[in-house]
């Protein structure tokens, strides 16, 4: 199951000259852009690590794309996304994320029932890459 | 894209396998960048003639990929030597705007770093501090100065050796993305190519800057004082060329950037001058004005003259 979120989440994913056009944007609107991983794909984890530092007083993509290679290199079997955060006042927030990297293969999730009082059904969403440790749960794929 | 297909459009009698390299020059606006160049830097004929050389290479592989033409893109990576003060920071500024109007380097900025900026304290510190300074540069100029400080040879755990090395590799593979200008002081610079010979065969243009005239000196000072709404009278005008002519013969003269320090100090006591002397108001031309008193006031001439009369060492 392919898993979106973020900007354009609805088309393809985007080239790597599309990806250098989209930061490009962030980096003439004064965005600091910052690259983030994780391999738990679950739409409620806010909590992705950060890959370095936010990009700050950059002038031309290049020098994104080459932290991205380089995160590429070594997170190519996780999801990473790239983040621009708007720090002028009013804003200081981000103001475009999108998924620049996910595993070959996703499982997707699992939706789980569960039997609470009076008939009552809860549901909740569990990941199956999850059922793995961290750092191993997309290896094989 | 757009600005290919205009010609076109505009006159259609030119055939499509010629083309003006008149128009072609006006275009990219380096006429303008040359000739302002001409005009700002007094003498410099060596470092003139090479830029005017590259920046004709630039425009004619331009044409040249339009025509399908298109070789590998040239190495733009530059090293430029010369004693303090000879303009060496100046000119790299005006390569970026100049590479910049020709389309060789996409942004046309400047990042200006020195050793402290690429190399470390400790082990580990020294990639991610050169490349942070990489990424600022990406797209434009990375000028480091005194760049044979980045090679201790008296120091082999030095973790300039790695800085050195991430630089390399870039200036290999990143040649689009980034044009790298070492400069230094003659002599040390080619010790240090001497020890890294990576350096040496991955630059293509090495630009080497002469030491300024005296007449260029006073022509230098005289376009730094026009700039600053300053002139010399006929006088201090004399006495500025005496000066000039001492200060290079007492050591750490270093050419363009003493000029500026001693113009500095001309400054501080014409205006002392016109505080002193308060009786009567002052006019534009007294503000702007620098007698021959402010200049002679200097220490330099009585430095001179001492010598001259054999008190020296007293």
């Amino acid at each position: 199951m392919r898993i979106t979120q973020g900007c354009f989440s609805f088309l393809p994913d985007l080239t790597d000259e599309q990806i250098t056009k989209q930061v490009q944007y962030c980096l003439d609107q004064g965005f600091a852009v910052n690259l983030e991983f994780t391999d738990d794909p679950h739409p409620r984890n806010t909590f992705w690590e950060m890959w370095g530092l936010p990009m700050f007083d950059l002038r031309d993509a290049a020098g994104v794309m080459m932290e991205l290679a380089e995160c590429r290199r070594v997170y190519g079997d996780r999801y990473i996304r790239l983040t621009g955060f708007d720090s002028s006042h009013g804003w200081e927030s981000v103001k475009i994320s999108f998924i620049v990297n996910r595993p070959k293969h996703e499982p997707g999730f699992r939706l789980e029932r569960q039997e609470a009082n009076s008939r009552n059904i809860r549901y909740t969403t569990r990941a199956y890459a999850c059922d793995r440790p961290e750092g191993e749960r997309y290896a094989a794929g | 894209m757009d600005a290919i297909a205009k010609p076109a459009v505009d006159s259609p009698a030119v055939d499509a396998s010629a083309v003006d390299l008149r128009r072609e020059l006006e275009e990219a606006g380096i006429g303008e960048v040359l000739g302002q160049l001409d005009r700002d830097l007094i003498g410099l004929a060596p470092v003139k003639t090479r830029i005017r050389e590259i920046a004709s290479l630039l425009l004619i592989e331009r044409v040249r990929a339009r025509m399908g033409l298109s070789a590998v893109p040239p190495t733009l990576h530059m090293s430029f030597t010369g004693n303090p003060g000879t303009g060496k920071t100046t000119v790299a500024l005006r390569i970026a705007s100049i590479l910049h109007r020709l389309g060789f380097v996409r942004r046309g900025h400047v990042v200006s770093v020195t050793r402290d900026e690429l190399v470390g304290q400790y082990i580990g510190h020294t990639a991610p501090k050169t490349k942070e300074v990489l990424k600022k540069a990406m797209g434009g100029v990375l000028f480091i100065d005194e760049a044979y400080y980045l090679y201790r040879p008296d120091n082999e755990r030095d973790y300039g050796q790695e800085a050195i090395e991430i630089l390399l590799q870039v200036m290999e593979t990143q040649r689009d993305d980034l044009v790298v200008i070492l400069a230094g002081y003659g002599e040390r610079m080619d010790q240090f190519y001497a020890s890294n010979p990576g350096f040496r065969s991955r630059i293509a243009h090495h630009i080497d800057f002469p030491d300024y005239s005296d007449a260029e000196l006073l022509a230098i000072a005289e376009l730094m004082l026009d700039g600053q709404n300053y002139a010399f009278s006929d006088d201090a005008r004399a006495a500025f060329a005496r000066y000039i002519a001492l200060r290079k013969r007492q050591p750490l003269f270093a050419n363009a950037r003493s000029i500026r320090n001693a113009l500095d100090r001309i400054r501080l006591r014409q205006a002392n001058r016109l505080v002193a002397d308060m009786q009567r108001p002052v006019t534009a031309d007294d503000l702007s004005a620098i007698e021959a008193a402010d200049v002679l006031a200097s220490r330099v001439f009585a430095r001179a003259d001492a010598e001259g009369e054999g008190t020296r060492g007293a």
